[in-house]
């Protein structure tokens, strides 16, 4: 009896220790995650949460963004033009026949030239994209990117927010997140500063208590405000051109979202069915069997 | 259990006929007629569940080497591919990338179940032996496996695992090259573990038949944890079918509910962004860890200062695991009575969590920020370092001391003579209390 007393008071005295550890654990968790870079701000995108679904207007808007800016540098390799007219795409059209069909889509592919073989006489072409082609690449190979680039290739944008923490709201934040380097900090060379870029400030700092969050990168401030024209009444803004372009990055970086989601719906559905169908079995089974 | 006599009766002209040439309905009617504990709890339900996960792997493995390119320069966007372009392959790479930490998830629960319930304790060695080396399998498998996008962390985490290899005296360094099939990591390694990734589950399956058949030997344990008398039989056991196939039917459902939760609606909650950037030589990732499941074992590894010691350490921590039959000193198998060990148990669970919590962070990182600290040995008392180094004696130490210790020390509960004497009413044979 003594033994079991003494078992139990241990065992008290254990969980005691225990809550303390997890609660210290709990409260030294959110304070984690200051240093480094800024938390990325919210782009309130329509297609986060469960539900969620992509706003076909802001797909189109971001491939314009894209396509006029952003492509200038960066590829993204793994992307097609017919993957513009698929269902949940910018250019989606129920009425086309297949996306290879869409109007929309051979109109804006066939406003891009792409490298080709000349089938008759064998020699290097630049000819017309139709929507089977890949988006071509702005520089021939990573050498050039990267010499064109101060010596960092620009990276590849096609699953771009699965590559970052943060996805779409990253990608928001770093573009229009852009500000005036805090005085104190040393600027390297062909550097920005940007507080949403992942880095360490620490040897770069000469001001006063913490080096402040962010990062350099070598990108400068892509955006500015008119740069690209909107065919509907959104602004043309810094930070709608950014969030666009985000949620046009979203979608390519996970182009099957939509479907996966609705697919998810109709699983969970028929799984707690047949939940409740399999533990009424069980009842049953087991109804008048001691266990 | 051992001296379970078949019931089955081959009805048709060919059922006879296989049955005296090779009598495998026999035996799956023998296992479904197998004498069951009638008090198993849904612990019990993840033999099941991880039957069930290893067919998935399979099944949804073999579709994607249809389509995935085991080359440098093309593997990474096979896999995309996979998902962008082949029908359904959404769907079949998500199941399969999210399946792997389905099945630790399942794996964990089953190990713990076996630990807490003694179920690794005679006659049940080989049994629990045999589910080491398939765990022991499935880490290679799922390593393997992980390399194979050829993202950062793919690249950067086969980098550091088989740089342990390198860590072994005299052997290390013409083994690693063997490994990798090179000085360096490239396309021969990422060929070689492809292939190596495709055989092993068929490895695994094969040890799954051969621990199944080591339970159908020596029977299953119970929450009880004791052997049933053969004069008990009767009363304290349950055909498997129909009474465990419908509840670990349920139990299989409602973990497939928790899959699907992460299969289509957070299909990268459990891996690491890094891997979504195309694997780069020259460009070290700032942060290098390896998924959930490990996280734990690479804490360990971690914590010894030396590089060999580390690999000796983390492996040592699964190899341990093996011999835990001979370390334990209790004559009493199910935790439920033994109050002493049963704490000392509770302490290893959260163990394992906060080991799991250092291998995701930097060793030098401090544990509570701001906290003033002072340096021990090679680094600060608030680290990450010291709290894995804490946390890994008490891992050793749970096998190595305290469970021989306290099997001898302790004084564990009255246990009751049968099954069914806690479970069925008071009658007047079962009247006998312990």
């Amino acid at each position: 009896m003594t033994i079991l007393k003494k078992n139990a008071l241990t065992m008290r005295k254990t969980l005691v220790t225990l809550v303390a550890v997890l609660g210290l654990t709990a409260v030294a968790a959110p304070a984690m995650a200051a240093g480094g870079a800024h938390h990325p701000r919210s782009g309130g995108f329509s297609f986060e949460g469960p539900f969620g679904t992509f706003d076909q207007g802001q797909l189109q808007r971001g491939y314009k963004v894209y396509r006029e800016v952003c492509s200038a540098c960066h590829s993204m390799n793994l992307m097609h033009f017919r993957n513009l007219g698929e269902a949940g795409g910018p250019f989606y059209d129920p009425h086309a026949a297949s996306p290879a069909e869409n109007r929309y889509v051979k109109a804006l592919a066939a406003q891009i030239q792409v490298p080709d073989i000349d089938t008759e006489t064998g020699e290097s072409i630049m000819r017309d994209a139709t929507p089977a082609d890949a988006f071509p690449a702005p520089y021939p190979n990573a050498t050039a990117a990267a010499a064109g680039n101060g010596g960092a290739a620009p990276p590849d944008l096609s699953v771009m927010a699965k590559a970052r923490h943060g996805g779409a709201n990253y990608i928001y934040s770093l573009l229009s997140g852009y500000e005036e380097a805090p005085a104190g900090l040393q600027i390297r060379p062909g550097q920005n500063y940007n507080p949403y870029m992942a880095g360490d400030m620490t040897p770069f700092w000469n001001g006063e208590g913490h080096a402040p969050a962010g990062g350099f990168i070598a990108m400068p401030p892509p955006l500015s405000a008119g740069m690209v024209t909107y065919d509907d009444d959104a602004p043309e803004t810094v930070d709608q051109y950014a969030k666009d372009v985000g949620a046009f990055i979203a979608w390519a970086s996970d182009p099957r979202a939509t479907e996966r989601k609705q697919a998810g719906l109709g699983v969970m559905i028929f799984l707690f069915l047949f939940a409740g169908l399999t533990y009424a079995s069980y009842r049953r089974i087991w109804k008048g069997v001691a266990h | 259990m051992s001296d379970h006599e078949s019931t089955y009766v081959p009805k048709t002209g060919v059922e006879k006929w296989l049955d005296t040439r090779l009598p495998i309905i026999r035996f799956g009617a023998d296992y479904m007629s197998l004498p069951t504990p009638r008090n198993l709890n849904y612990w019990w339900t993840f033999g099941g569940i991880l039957a069930l996960c290893l067919v998935i792997q399979i099944a949804t493995g073999i579709v994607l080497a249809m389509h995935y390119v085991p080359n440098v320069d093309l593997a990474f966007a096979s896999v995309e591919r996979i998902m962008r372009d082949v029908n359904g392959g959404w769907l079949i790479r998500s199941v399969h990338a999210n399946g792997a930490s389905m099945f630790f998830i399942a794996v964990y629960l089953h190990m713990l179940r076996g630990l807490y319930y003694g179920s690794y304790k005679a006659p049940r060695e080989m049994i629990w032996i045999l589910g080491c080396v398939i765990f022991f399998l499935m880490i290679a498998t799922a390593f393997l496996g992980y390399v194979l996008p050829w993202g950062q962390m793919s690249f950067w985490g086969a980098e550091v695992i088989t740089n342990l290899i390198g860590a072994i005296p005299l052997i290390g360094e013409p083994v690693l090259i063997w490994l990798r099939g090179g000085p360096a990591i490239d396309n021969a390694t990422l060929n070689r573990f492809f292939s190596l990734h495709y055989l092993l589950p068929f490895v695994i399956a094969g040890v799954v038949v051969l621990h199944l058949w080591a339970l159908h030997v020596a029977g299953q344990n119970n929450p009880v944890g004791i052997l049933i008398p053969k004069d008990r039989q009767a009363k304290d056991t349950l055909p498997f079918h129909p009474y465990f196939t419908v509840k670990d039917g349920f139990a299989i459902i409602l973990f497939l509910m928790l899959f699907a939760l992460f299969v289509f609606f957070m299909p990268n909650a459990l891996g690491h962004a890094d891997n979504y950037i195309p694997a780069n030589a020259l460009q070290t990732p700032s942060h290098i860890v390896p998924e959930w499941y490990m996280l734990p074992f690479y804490a360990i590894l971690r914590a010894v200062p030396d590089k060999f010691g580390g690999v000796v350490a983390m492996f040592g921590a699964i190899g341990v695991l093996f011999v835990l039959p001979w370390l334990d000193t209790s004559r009493v198998r199910s935790m439920r009575y033994r109050p002493t060990m049963k704490v000392f148990f509770l302490i290893f669970l959260v163990v394992g969590v906060l080991l799991g919590w250092c291998g995701g962070k930097l060793p030098d990182a401090e544990v509570i920020p701001g906290m003033p600290s002072f340096t021990v040995g090679d680094g600060q008392l608030n680290s990450f370092l010291w709290l894995a180094r804490l946390l890994t004696a008490y891992y050793f130490a749970f096998f190595l001391i305290i469970m021989p210790l306290v099997g001898l020390k302790e004084t564990p509960l009255s246990i009751p003579l049968s099954i069914s004497e806690p479970v069925l009413p008071p009658v007047s044979d079962a009247g006998q209390k312990g």
